[in-house]
């Protein structure tokens, strides 16, 4: 744990202050979407299929329509005129992408178990779940497809209007004769396959919406339970067909998203085209056991990663092959989550050469989408199980190995083979810091001590050291991914009449802790109170512009944002008290809320005066407009880079296959540190993830396309009791792409801890000659690795 | 998540909870809930009328009786857990309460509900199996008792008809040793597999998640009553069995898992 830490020369900045966030999340003061009391709403049910893939024969809603409490029940073909166009996927990332229409009910098939299929209104949600029960569904049945390469070989086709299960094929090859030639020259090469097993992010609140039409002049107002309220009204308009002027979209409270409320839904749009259609506001909370079918999942790929490497072990090419499972359809970003992770498969490590293909094919299960880290931890994962892997080759330890291929210091910024540039890292720093806080010699001692022993408790130590890009991103840069949008946000500071300060940000914080990382910011440029900042987000009509919040961007983009508007603000002022001290803008010193000339403190100016002075515009510089506020739309430069070391030791019980996480270690550096207890939470809660994926956590399916872990009894979300406590540590590398010099930490412990895990496993038990298992990390299948492995 | 529609009745007495169950063919006793309500969420049961037995109190209790110790069908797990008279006399139950989800089902869930219940995948059936624990059972036509070794009949069924309520349990001191191994992935699960070992004067073992009921591993306990090693005997854990396959454990890993928690709990029961 560290101690209490101060940027140097900041005063507000690198302090742990409590979150401003939680007495209302405490208390139960905040609302969430499904808190809303709306007078007269109607509850909105969806029978969704129960089977995995069939053609709909009939569907028989009139038993339903005739239940107590019943308004409406539709079908596609009841709404098919209800909406503007198919649902959106933003991210069309090759020009013959194939995308198959998809709309909020199914038209004529299914094709994944949750897909919907009708829709019911009616006045308590109790009568709308019931109703359900009445409607009856004809299916004829057909194969489901669900394993990756038997969707690659087209055998069955899902969508017969694309004619192929492929989606898209995409390449980042730079010089593939480069690649090949170092192949044919290596001292050595591995060649791993890798699974990343289905998630379900299972975010503490479900997803919700309520739309409610206004009473007058056609506007609605949309609350969703949603990362991204910017993007929603947007693509709302587009899609059900309402002019963007009349759409407010609220993000009220949202309880965790992790990815999978970064986008656009079916309900979404049903509840406002049947609010539309009814002219009555229309409510929908998801249940837990729907949200396992009817959110989208993460991951879900193979992964084949091949490395190069020379006599010393210093790796000269990297070639990967994904096949990535996009699900039934293609979400908001879908296609694009795969391209996250397409340009880091190098990982920290100089590796000239670079090869990428990714194949994208459709299965009949739950779209996948976003989910923390998004193609991140992918990449992470491969490349540092494959140095591992590498490492037993060569026959050096994990650490040796990783020291061997480093990024130099003297690299940065970095051009990366993948076309990257890195903005600064210190990796050999981070990397010595963090085995020294292990203790690195006690624990490998100990480790062959159990051996020597016959212990049946194994000791592993897994290394994996990360970076990610975050800070999504410069908008051309987008452009040349073909993603729909920019990566710039937005941000306004106003300095009110009575020196009160709103911050607005286009930023959409569930969970993160923005208004107070973002009233930090104020703040320290303004030495003014925290308690007189306000920040205001997650509404269209006060923040109409914003890019919302993932990917790790929040505080390196709209942060940046914040810090510029509250510089213009202040520059403002400073001409404002400048006219009224008579004298000239450089010979005023500004700190702690006042301008004092420079030479002579006695003849001083306050802030709040030049607020009061902006306001009644009675006496202000000539050609000066009024009012004290200033709005920024800030584009970054560049992606920023966080990285880090984390070490995980596990413990294995060769006679169970149970491993226990015994200790966690973090090295994050994460540029400047805005807060320390936000950062610390961050890591913490993405650890966790990451752990969960390493041993618990798996969306498991049947032979016949069912989600057979489709409550929290099946899907193991691991709590608290599973992990061990956190030592956190961290290293100091300012990015120099934005002006507070920070990196973004809400993914890192996530994109880390995986591989740490699994490379702890595989070390615990590779003296028996195990390479790998499979995720996650099940008692079963460690014991069956084990078993197999001691029969040889 | 949402049940079917029910009446809810709560019953002022044991005699009236049986008057309205024999009123009705398919009313059921609710008393903590917390394994009928999750049922009813998935809709896997939907009986007309809820009989809420939850609050009466002359079922809440834990009686010192000289040989042995009565409980209360009403008695929270968390009041088993805690218990000075059970920590004293028959530790292994208090222990096993202890062991069973978590703080909020614990405060909950009744030792009456669990062994009505009767899931092969709880704890505390198991453990009174393996206590040669005797069940008190009303109804209308007035009170009989059932062993332990009688009373679970197949998956969720047991030896209790429409029309009786569970009231007391009544379990042996023990005076040797004991073990619980519960082994599951995460601190609040069920377990994938279970062990109780109880001895007093003879050994007995039971399993958890082992088959449909709890189940008694008759073939260890009859190799260690006769002197076969403690690693014989957990080979044999097993032995005439035929456990379930499902997410968490193919029926090949739980044969292990048994051989592997009852030589452990053996183990740990004659140290
Ligand atoms: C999240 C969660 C985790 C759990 N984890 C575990 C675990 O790890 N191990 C474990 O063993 N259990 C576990 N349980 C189950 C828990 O122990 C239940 O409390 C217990 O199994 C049932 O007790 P109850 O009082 O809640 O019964 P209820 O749910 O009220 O009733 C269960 C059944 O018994 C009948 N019944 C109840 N009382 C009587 C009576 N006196 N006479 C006749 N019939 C009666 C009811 O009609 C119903 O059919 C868990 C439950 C939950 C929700």
């Amino acid at each position: 744990m560290t101690t209490t830490e101060t940027t140097s020369g900041s005063k507000v900045l690198g302090q742990r202050v409590l979150r401003r966030e939680d007495p209302k999340l405490l208390t139960g003061e905040a609302k969430f979407s499904d808190d809303l009391d709306i007078p007269g709403a109607l509850h909105m049910a969806v029978l969704r299929s129960t089977v995995a893939h069939a053609r709909i024969t009939s569907i028989d809603t009139s038993a339903a329509k005739s239940r107590p409490g019943v308004v409406a029940v539709y079908t596609y073909d009841d709404l098919k005129d209800d909406w503007a166009g198919p649902m959106p996927c933003a991210w069309p990332v090759t020009a013959d992408m194939k995308n198959p229409a998809h709309f909020p009910l199914a038209n004529g098939k299914v094709n994944y178990v949750g897909d919907g299929v009708a829709v019911v209104l009616a006045h308590s949600k109790t009568a709308a779940v019931d109703a359900l029960e009445a409607i009856e569904v004809g299916y004829e049945e057909l194969d489901p497809v669900l394993d990756l390469e038997e969707s690659l070989a087209d055998s069955n086709v899902i969508h017969s209007e694309i004619g192929t299960n492929l989606s898209y094929t995409w390449e980042l090859i730079p010089n593939k004769e480069a690649v090949d030639d170092a192949f044919a020259k290596a001292a050595y090469t591995v060649s791993e396959r890798y699974i990343q097993q289905r998630l379900v992010p299972s975010a503490m609140e479900p997803r919700a919406v309520v739309v409610v039409p206004a009473p007058f002049g056609g506007d609605y107002t949309v609350y969703s339970a949603t990362q991204v309220p910017h993007i929603l009204k947007v693509m709302l308009a587009l899609t059900v067909g309402v002019s963007e002027t009349k759409l407010r979209v609220v993000a009220p409270s949202v309880g965790g998203g992790f990815g999978s409320k970064l986008n656009v839904y079916a309900e979404e749009v049903l509840a406002l085209a049947l609010a539309r259609k009814l002219r009555r506001p229309v409510r929908w909370t998801e249940e837990r056991s729907e949200n396992a079918v009817a959110t989208i999942h993460g991951r879900g790929q193979i992964q084949n990663i091949e490395l190069a490497a020379d006599a010393d072990g210093k790796v000269t090419a990297v070639r990967v092959n994904l096949v990535a499972d996009m699900g039934a359809y293609l979400q908001l970003v879908t296609p694009g989550i795969p391209l996250l992770g397409a340009f880091l498969y190098h990982g920290v490590y100089d590796i000239p050469n670079y090869s990428f293909t990714c194949r994208s094919v459709f299965t009949n299960k739950t779209p996948t989408d976003a989910y923390r880290g998004a193609g991140r931890p992918e990449a992470t994962y491969a490349i540092e199980r494959a140095m591992d892997a590498l490492a037993r080759k060569v026959g050096v330890s994990a650490v040796e190995i990783r020291k061997r291929n480093f990024i130099p210091t003297e690299k940065f910024p970095y051009n990366s083979a993948a076309g990257l540039v890195f903005d600064s890292g210190d990796y050999l720093t981070n990397f010595n810091k963090a085995l020294d806080m292990m203790g690195m010699d006690e624990l490998l001692a100990e480790k062959k001590l159990r051996i020597d022993a016959g212990s049946r408790k194994l000791l592993g130590i897994g290394i994996s050291f990360f970076v990610e890009m975050c800070g999504l991103a410069p908008s051309r840069v987008l452009a040349s991914l073909n993603y729909g949008a920019g990566g710039w946000e937005a941000a306004t500071v106003r300095i009110l009449p009575t020196s009160k300060i709103q911050v607005v940000t286009g930023t959409a914080p569930h969970g993160q802790g923005h208004e107070t990382a973002w009233s930090m910011i104020v703040a320290e440029k303004l030495g003014v109170p925290l308690a007189d900042i306000e920040v205001l987000h997650s509404d269209t009509a006060i923040a109409p512009y914003g890019m919302d919040t993932y990917g790790s961007r929040s505080l390196a983009v709209g942060g940046s944002a914040i810090h510029i508007a509250t510089e213009r603000v202040l520059d403002k002022a400073k001409a404002i008290a400048a006219h009224q001290l008579e004298v000239a803008e450089e010979d005023l010193d500004y700190a702690e809320g006042v301008f004092t000339v420079k030479g002579s403190p006695d003849r001083a100016f306050p802030l709040a005066a030049a607020a009061l002075e902006a306001f009644t515009a009675h006496n202000l510089p000539d050609g000066m407009e009024p009012n004290l506020e200033a709005s920024v739309s800030w584009d970054p430069p560049n992606f920023t880079f966080p990285y880090g070391s984390h070490i995980a030791v596990v413990e294995v019980d060769t006679e169970t296959g149970k491993v226990d996480l015994v200790r966690y270690q973090a090295v994050d550096d994460c540029g400047n540190r805005v807060n320390p207890l936000i950062i610390e939470g961050q890591v913490h809660g993405g650890i966790a993830q990451g752990v969960a994926q390493a041993l618990f956590e798996e969306a498991s399916y049947d032979s016949a396309g069912n989600l057979i872990s489709a409550t929290l009894a099946d899907y193991l979300v691991p709590s608290a009791a599973e992990l061990p406590s956190f030592e956190l540590g961290e290293t100091v590398t300012p990015s120099p792409t934005n002006p507070l010099g920070v990196k973004g930490i809400g993914e890192a412990g996530t994109i880390a801890s995986t591989p740490a895990v699994m490379n702890a496993i595989v070390d615990a038990l590779s003296h028996l000659g195990i390479e790998n298992i499979e995720m996650p990390a099940s008692p079963e299948r460690v014991w069956r690795a084990i078993s197999a492995a001691t029969r040889k | 998540m949402f049940p079917s529609t029910f009446d809810y009745v709560r019953a002022g007495s044991v005699a009236e909870a049986i008057s309205i169950l024999d009123g009705s063919d398919d009313a059921k006793l609710i008393a903590g809930g917390h394994s009928l309500l999750p049922l009813m969420k998935l809709r896997l049961a939907a009986p007309s009328t809820l009989v809420d037995i939850g609050r009466l109190s002359e079922l809440n209790y834990i009686e010192d009786r000289g040989d042995h110790v009565a409980i209360g069908a009403l008695t929270r797990h968390r009041d088993l857990e805690t218990s000075a008279v059970l920590k004293h006399s028959v530790p292994i139950l208090s222990h096993v309460a202890g062991e069973v989800g978590d703080p909020a089902v614990r405060h909950r869930g009744t030792i009456g509900g669990s062994i009505a219940h009767g899931d092969g995948a709880s704890d505390l059936p198991a453990a009174v199996l393996a206590l040669d624990a005797t069940m008190v059972v009303r109804s209308a036509s007035g009170e009989r008792t059932v062993p332990a070794a009688n009373f679970f009949k197949g998956f969720l069924e047991t030896d209790l008809g429409q029309g009786e309520v569970l009231t007391e349990i009544r379990v042996p001191k023990v005076s040797g040793g004991w073990a619980y191994k519960k082994f599951n992935r995460r601190a609040q699960d069920w377990a994938i597999v279970g062990v109780a070992v109880v001895r007093n004067g003879s050994t007995r073992i039971s399993l958890v998640n082992m088959g449909s009921t709890p189940l008694r591993a008759s073939a260890s306990e009859n190799a260690i009553n006769q002197g076969a090693s403690i690693e014989e005997a957990a080979n044999l854990a097993s032995e005439g069995i035929d456990p379930p396959s499902d997410l968490n454990a193919s029926a090949e890993y739980r044969r292990h898992l048994a051989s592997v928690l009852v030589r452990r709990a053996l183990q740990e029961a004659s140290a």
